[in-house]
């Protein structure tokens, strides 16, 4: 299979990958570019532990190739905290308990961020159906639900 | 596999009719990726229409809107134009998936993958949408109706491609609803569906009407017995009784372990009645 070079924005900075066009995005993070922060759970757009927003736009990174990042922006967990400061998001899900394997959590904040930045005020309702494409086996969504609300207030309140 | 990103529809009608083994256009993905991971498809060539330019437009055309086939689901709910006009075709699509899949599945992949249960489809058939195709022929427009062909199968010939979907004016008191049934309350694929578009009188009666089916066959059925049985009426409970009668007579849905045949029957019809009230409220009529 032919490669594919690929020109890309990655957390605000340049990156580039060569590719197989069958490779998904979350491949490519994970091993060509070491972001390994997003994890694969299902690989078929069911549980959400891929998130990355590309242009802006929460989706699922393994249903994404890779050769689709050409010329994009892409976020991902890894551009989440600000050096050592923790995203507040972050660090209501430590304080708030709602990680156990953390399988999930990666995704959940990612999601959990684009939904704030859009809604900084959602009700418990509209965070759950934001986050239904998010799956967690451990913590029970009880406390991921009040994780994102204790963030969201804080995040307002500054 | 190659990939290849089309700079015009042109160009990707071209790739597609010179292809001489399996070739797939690349939209959102969202069906697409799962098929080639599982294995189900083993394209040789990749299409991907989302730089061709307008194809990710959103545009106001004779009182309606042409809506580019790369425009994703959650572009088309934030458009509050296209809800307004047709909040029906919006509520459908806006069931697909979870707010990742929203963020890239596109109608028009919706319906050209094929399955029955597509939630796009029943309230595009009930808008009497058509969609505009490029070909090796030149460009061509086809009701939504007549795009899907079975199981998995649409009537688009090797090389088309749909660029985009035409949802057309409508008169003031009209409206639309899409409802669909299924064992959780997100994440999961249609057991049966109902889409209704409804046009009223001044006096509140419905003037014309469309009914469409979704999962309870193998492609969307567009029901006209169902909308005979309501028009004039101000869905009266005969009228609607006679709706759902008309929709349960056209369905010939699967057996599985998710719904039994008369369970898909019954559930069309109830769709079909509720989503015909909520039509009808919006379209100004009042119960
Ligand atoms: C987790 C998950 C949940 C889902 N939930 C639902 C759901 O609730 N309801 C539902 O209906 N579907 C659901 N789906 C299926 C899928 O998301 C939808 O069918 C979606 O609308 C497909 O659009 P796409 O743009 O991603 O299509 P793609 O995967 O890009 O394409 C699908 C098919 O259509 C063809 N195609 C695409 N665009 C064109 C075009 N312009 N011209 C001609 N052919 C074209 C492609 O070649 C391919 O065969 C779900 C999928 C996932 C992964
Ligand atoms: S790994 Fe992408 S959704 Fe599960
Ligand atoms: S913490 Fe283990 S899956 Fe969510």
């Amino acid at each position: 299979m032919k490669s594919i070079h690929v020109t890309t924005t990655v957390n605000g900075e340049p990156a580039e990958f060569i590719c197989t066009p069958d490779e998904t995005l979350l491949d490519v993070l994970r091993n060509r570019l070491g972001l390994t922060g997003s994890k694969e759970g299902c690989g078929t757009g069911d549980c959400g532990a891929c998130s990355v927003t590309v242009n802006g736009r929460l989706v699922c990174s393994c249903l994404v190739l890779g050769a689709e990042a050409e010329g994009a922006e892409i976020t991902t967990i890894e551009g989440m905290a600000s050096g050592e400061a923790l995203h507040p998001l972050q660090r209501h899900f430590i304080e708030s308990a709602a990680l156990q394997c953390g399988i999930c959590t990666p995704g959940i904040l990612v999601a959990a961020k684009a939904l704030l930045e859009q809604n900084p005020d959602p009700s418990d309702s509209e965070i759950r159906y934001w986050l239904a494409g998010n799956l967690c086996r451990c913590t029970g969504y009880d406390k991921i639900i009040n994780a994102v609300k204790s963030a969201a207030a804080e995040m307002r309140s500054n | 596999m190659r990939y290849i990103a089309a700079k015009t529809a042109d160009e990707a009608a071209g790739l597609l009719v010179d292809e001489p083994g399996l070739a797939r256009i690349l939209a959102g993905g969202t069906d697409l990726l799962v098929q080639l991971k599982s294995g189900l498809v083993e394209p040789d060539l990749v299409v991907d229409i989302k730089n061709i330019p307008g194809i990710r437009d959103v545009t106001p055309e004779n009182g309606g809107f042409r809506i580019g086939a790369a425009v994703s689901a959650a572009e088309l709910g934030e458009h509050k134009g296209v809800l307004a006009l047709w909040p029906g075709v919006v509520e459908g699509v806006e069931l697909i998936g979870s707010t990742q899949v929203q963020g890239r599945a596109t109608m028009v992949g919706n319906l050209c993958n094929g399955s029955p249960a597509g939630d796009a489809v029943p309230g595009l058939v009930a808008a009497n949408a058509t969609v505009r195709i490029t070909g090796p022929g030149g460009s061509r427009d086809c009701p939504v109706l007549d795009i899907p062909a079975g199981p998995g199968k649409t009537t688009l010939a090797k090389g088309e491609i749909i660029t985009s979907v035409f949802l057309p004016a409508r008169p003031e008191n009209a409206s639309d609803a899409y409802l669909r049934f299924i064992p959780r309350t997100e994440m999961d694929i249609g057991v049966a569906s109902a889409g209704v578009s409804l046009e009223l009188a001044a006096d509140g009666a419905i003037s014309a009407a469309r009914v469409a089916l979704g999962a309870v066959a193998p492609k969307v059925l567009l029901v006209a017995d169902a909308a005979t049985a309501i028009v004039g009426s101000k869905l009266e409970d005969g009228a609607l009784a006679a709706l759902a009668k008309a929709c349960e007579a056209a369905c010939n849905p699967i057996d599985d372990k998710r719904g039994t045949i008369e369970f898909r029957t019954r559930t069309a019809g109830v769709l079909a009645r509720r989503a015909a009230l909520i039509a009808y409220q919006r379209a100004g009529g009042s119960k």
